[in-house]
């Protein structure tokens, strides 16, 4: 099976002065890296390290997968795309992580 | 055109006799077409089937309704659904008993009686009878060369199979002929 | 070999690279005889077991969007079950290959012929061919993956034949050599669904309200600019592979096929299987001086408007035989036909005869009777055939 690249050009066309593409096919631009969405947080996450047993809990609920892992047993919330959904507060075996109030 | 029915009960093989008479009939340079009518299968419940041969391709695709021939695998059948009925005058009904033509009492048609169990019996140990109605088929009616009954049954069976239905068919050719 | 064995011999040819379908009477046979070809390595595919048709459909477009050849096949209300993906598939221009086994809708249940199926499915931006022999659907089903992926269509495609009427029907067809049918059809080069991850793509964005009309209208535009593709491929397979058996398909294939229409003053106008009957009813006819003719209908989506305008141009009544209908409205068929002839400004007197419902057996005697009716002219706009 030969795989080809895609040639955005050849699937664009206008109608009237609106541009589209075969299918509506987009070509990815990497929009969800540039998209820092821990913008939109009002909430925000907070990690107290003498309760967390490091049980990785928070790490496998994220939606966002923005809990990192850094070392065994040690994670770590990435603030630029966290939303603050509160999911990993509520998770938390231990209440280790509290939601507090974003300063903007 | 000839237009043949087949009348028998789910699990004598009325279907496929219809389909190797077809291939038969096509390998002998005629035209063919071949059809159940398509009901709720189930074994023992009548089941009809439709054969048309000619010298050119077969556009129409409704049912039989006046057969040339009738082809009956099981005459029990007389009691429950209407075997002769649209049939033309003078049609050839070929039946599967161990009776005789006047003890089906049906005037006006060509009736030819073979016991086709028994010989199916004796060769395939089983009822099964499509086969041995098609040897019977060739023999009365000339429409389709024995050879190519031959040919169609191998293609519609694995080898082993084949030969024994190829058997039967040989034996009951020889038997109607007699 | 049957009508059904002729679409599996097809797609065995074509070498799909998957095959995902559920079973559902009369389809079986076609996917039955598929899976033992998957089974004994006759065919590369991949087949997909799948749990419904709306899962067997969505396979197909998964498998198509990542840029290979996908087949299905299912009947009524299989092809129920699939509405809502049959618009995903064509907006997302998936030239995907279906067979729809035509059979009647529940309820009440019926497992027999009619084309309310594929008849409900006009709208969905699938391409709809349909066959009236077991020729046809071998040559059909070929010809729909050369039409369908042709860069300037990619729109999905049904081939629609008759359940039991036609699949069930053991009957000649010729099949040509692997080799030339490799040559009509090389391997699919997708050319804008190709999902992998060295080349990250959005497939089926959000459609804004500042772009969803848009995009319909290249759909639109793709479908009708298809009718060209398709004259054109019909032609290049017709010549590539002459007509073998005399009278099992067109000698050139093309949107309809005119039978006895040159000095035909009475037309019938129908779909599929039900042709062959017509077309010997038309013989009788004619041998009695009957000036009497028969266009069938090959390519309905998208409708062959100006071919059918000019087969009908000088004809003064109009038999459309429809084996389905919409309730409320006449047949969908009728009602196309009645908007051409509008357009064309004919006078003819047209009537809409319904026939073949749920597997009701139409007889030479009915063809006969619709002719009588329409020669007569006057009476309903629509007559039942019972």
């Amino acid at each position: 099976m030969k795989k080809q690249r895609i040639d955005y050009g050849s699937l664009k066309s206008k109608i009237g002065n609106v541009e589209v593409t075969t299918g509506a096919v987009l070509e990815s631009t990497g929009s969800t890296s540039k998209t820092k969405t821990g913008a939109w947080r009002s909430l925000r996450p907070l990690v107290d390290d003498k309760k967390c047993i490091g049980c990785g809990r928070c790490w496998t609920y994220c939606p966002e997968g923005c809990v990192h892992k850094k070392a065994e047993k040690v994670f770590q919330v990435d603030y630029d795309y966290c939303k603050g959904c509160g999911i990993c507060a509520n998770e938390c075996p231990v209440k280790a992580i509290t939601m507090v109030m974003e300063e903007k | 055109m000839k237009e043949i029915r087949l009348h028998g009960r789910g699990g004598q093989g009325a279907v496929t006799a219809a389909s190797i008479l077809a291939v038969a009939g096509f390998a002998d340079g005629k035209f063919t077409q071949a059809f159940p009518t398509f009901g709720v299968e189930r074994r023992g419940a009548p089941v009809t089937a439709f054969v048309r041969i000619d010298d050119k391709f077969i556009r129409r695709r409704d049912e039989v309704y006046n057969p040339d021939i009738l082809l009956v695998l099981d005459s029990s059948l007389f009691k429950v659904v209407d075997v002769t009925g649209g049939a033309k005058k003078g049609a050839l009904v070929i039946i599967n008993t161990t009776g005789k033509p006047e003890d089906y009492k049906l005037p006006g048609f060509d009736v030819k009686c073979i016991d086709a169990t028994k010989e199916a019996f004796a060769v395939l140990g089983r009822d099964i009878v499509n086969t041995a109605m098609l040897g019977a088929f060739a023999a009365y009616t000339g429409l389709v060369r024995k050879d190519a009954i031959h040919g169609a049954v191998k293609e519609q069976f694995s080898s082993d199979l084949a030969d024994k239905n190829i058997k039967l068919v040989d034996q009951v050719y020889e038997k109607a002929k007699n | 070999m049957e009508a059904s064995h002729a679409i599996s011999e097809a797609v065995k040819m074509i070498k799909p690279d998957v095959i995902a379908a559920y079973p559902i009477t009369p389809q079986t046979h076609i996917v039955e005889r598929l899976s033992e070809y998957v089974a004994n390595g006759e065919i590369g595919a991949e087949y997909i077991r799948v749990e419904s048709e709306f899962a067997a459909i969505s396979a197909c477009l998964g498998a198509e969007a990542t840029g290979v050849r996908a087949y299905t096949s299912t009947s009524s209300q299989g092809l129920a079950l699939m509405f809502e993906v049959l618009f995903i598939v064509s907006g997302m221009r998936l030239p995907i290959g279906m067979t729809v086994v035509n059979r009647a809708l529940s309820a009440p249940i019926n497992i027999w012929n009619d084309h309310q199926d594929s008849m409900s499915c006009r709208d969905s931006g699938w391409l709809q061919l349909y066959a009236e022999t077991a020729q046809e659907c071998f040559d059909l089903t070929v010809m729909q993956y050369k039409i369908s992926e042709n860069k300037d269509v990619l729109l999905p495609s049904m081939v629609g034949l008759d359940g039991f009427t036609l699949s069930h029907v053991y009957e000649p067809f010729f099949i040509p050599e692997q080799k030339e049918i490799d040559d009509f059809l090389p391997e699919y080069v997708p050319t804008h669904a190709i999902l992998e991850p060295e080349q990250p793509l959005t497939l089926g964005p959000i459609g804004f309200p500042s772009h969803y009309m848009e995009l319909r209208k290249t759909q639109v535009d793709a479908m009708e600019g298809s009718l060209k593709v398709i004259e054109k491929v019909f032609k290049e397979y017709s010549e590539k592979f002459p007509a073998q058996i005399k009278g099992t398909r067109p000698e050139t294939y093309y949107h309809i096929e005119e039978y006895k229409m040159d000095d035909a003053q009475v037309a019938f106008v129908a779909i599929g299987s039900v042709c062959g009957s017509i077309k010997d009813v038309i013989d009788v006819l004619r041998s009695k001086g009957e000036k009497v003719g028969l266009v069938k209908i090959v390519t309905y989506r998208p409708f062959p408007m100006e071919a059918l305008k000019k087969s009908l141009k000088n004809v003064k009544k109009i038999a459309v035989v429809e084996k389905a209908l919409s309730p409320g409205a006449n047949g969908p068929v009728f009602e196309e036909i009645c908007s051409l002839l509008f357009e064309a400004k004919s006078d003819a007197e047209v009537r809409n005869f319904i026939v073949g419902l749920g597997g009701r057996d139409v007889k030479l005697d009915h063809i006969q009777k619709i002719f009588d009716m329409a020669k007569k002219g006057a009476g309903k706009k629509q007559e039942w055939m019972f």
